[in-house]
């Protein structure tokens, strides 16, 4: 019990204590795990609504495609994102491998597909119900889409958060491309599975529970934000 | 009766079914009701009119191409205010921001709703939401206003308010095509009506003449039936 209990104590105190190096680790997995999502809805979520209301050949592959790539393993995006910025690599010369970049891109890569598959969804019902009428607003499937993403807005902060909640969970991608570097490139997940290894349970308990606390209330706040959508708009 | 719509040969077939069969139809009057049982097809048919279907066969000849707008049974009222849906609707139309104000303010006014401009749309009454979609057409100043079934969802208050505001609607000068299952209501908005059934055009009568004696035994079924 003893050895159970003894690195809770130290690993409360770390949060409590608000110690500087948990800080540091914390704020950096917000950053590269927020900007990855960011980017991943400025892309996937246009993509989506297009799928969903647009008619060009091709489409029920990509459907497929994007709903398929939603479980894309984040060490395989590592790997790609690694060969794509390594020294030899066609992005390399940005030197950009082991940075927050290399993390945030490989992480949007990673959440993209799942943001664009969450919002085709979303867009698809809503089109269902308005195609008629925006058609016979004269509205074209490109200002429809447009039109539905701004109608959707608060359904679809589920799929950024259901991505968010991907990006800040991975383990895979980060390590790969991040390398896990002490103050540069150390995020919550690859400290966790670093210092469980070595031994160091205080500090790996610690981040999980910050790692549980930011996924539960990043939820709690979606939840909310779509009662309060609900009451207020409809 | 100046000749706005002739309609040559009009089918839709879908999935094997004919919707519409081979319907021939000239409409020049300026108020204009669909009668016919469910399933007769009225819906599809102003819908082809209004070019959200594609015929099978056929065509429409529009004599003078003449701007339209559409009210559906269930108004679609995108998650904004009242007054952004009616913005929204001239907007399409190529309006700029303050003279689409301007006019969508005018045009809820017209409907009796200016005091509820700013509210949610999507949480107005089923009534209320109808007006605003009302106002979202009239506001586009239609030669043709093309209306399914637009008090089918409704209280009688609601529809009454509805009714006087397609009245004002066509006093401004559009033309009006809709379908209705209320007869009281056809005879009091139409001057010809037009009664289908499975897909095809029956008759084509005066208001007046297609209640008091229809010509057809359809139609005079169909009126015995829905006013016992």
């Amino acid at each position: 019990m003893h050895e159970f209990n003894e690195p809770l104590i130290t690993a409360w105190q770390l949060v409590a204590g608000a110690d500087a190096r948990l800080a540091g680790i914390v704020l950096l997995s917000l950053r590269v795990s927020l900007a990855a999502t960011l980017i991943a809805c400025v892309i996937g979520m246009p993509i989506g609504a297009l799928l969903a209301v647009g008619r060009f050949p091709g489409r029920r592959t990509l459907i497929v495609l994007f709903n398929g790539l939603m479980g894309l393993p984040p060490v395989v995006v590592g790997l790609l994102v690694y060969l794509l910025l390594s020294r030899a690599g066609p992005l390399g010369q940005f030197g950009l491998l082991f940075s927050p970049e290399a993390m945030i891109i490989a992480q949007a890569i990673l959440v993209t597909p799942i943001v664009a598959a969450l919002t085709r969804q979303v867009v698809a019902d809503s089109w269902s119900e308005y195609r008629e009428q925006l058609r016979s607003l004269g509205a074209s499937r490109g200002r429809a889409a447009a039109t539905l993403l701004w109608d959707g807005r608060f359904s679809l902060s589920t799929a950024a958060l259901a991505g968010f909640g991907r990006a800040i969970a991975e383990v895979g991608a980060v390590m790969i491309v991040g390398g896990n570097i002490d103050g540069v490139t150390r995020v919550m997940t690859t400290t966790i599975a670093l210092e469980t290894s070595k031994g160091d349970l205080p500090l790996a308990l610690a981040l999980g529970f910050i790692l549980i606390t930011v996924v539960l209330a990043i939820n709690a706040v979606a939840y909310a934000l779509r009662g309060w959508a609900e009451r207020h708009w409809g | 009766m100046n000749t706005w719509l002739s309609i040559d040969g009009l089918s839709l077939t879908e999935g094997g079914t004919r919707i519409i069969a081979d319907v021939s139809l000239t409409l020049g009057a300026q108020r204009t009701v669909v009668l016919g049982p469910n399933g007769a097809g009225k819906s599809t048919l102003l819908r082809l009119i209004h070019d959200l279907l594609h015929p099978s066969t056929g065509v429409l000849y529009w004599p003078r191409p003449l701007s339209q707008a559409m009210v559906f049974q269930r108004p679609v009222m995108l998650r904004t205010t009242a007054l952004t849906n009616v913005i929204y609707g001239l907007k399409l139309k190529g309006f700029k921001t303050g003279e689409a104000r301007r006019r969508a303010q005018e045009s809820l006014a017209r409907v009796g709703l200016e005091h509820l401009a700013l509210r949610p749309a999507r949480l107005l009454s089923g009534g209320e939401q109808q007006r605003v979609a009302l106002a979202r057409a009239w506001a586009l100043e239609p030669e043709l206003l093309i209306l399914d079934e637009p008090t089918a969802s409704l209280d009688p208050a609601s529809s009454r308010e509805v009714e006087r505001i397609i009245g004002d609607i066509a006093a401004s000068g559009a033309r009006i095509l809709m379908t209705t299952h209320n007869l009281g209501q056809a005879r009091r908005i139409a001057e010809d009506i037009v009664f289908i059934d499975r897909g095809r055009i029956v008759e084509q009568t005066p208001v007046a003449q297609f209640f008091k004696l229809p010509q057809t035994p359809a139609a005079q079924s169909f009126l015995q039936e829905e006013m016992p």
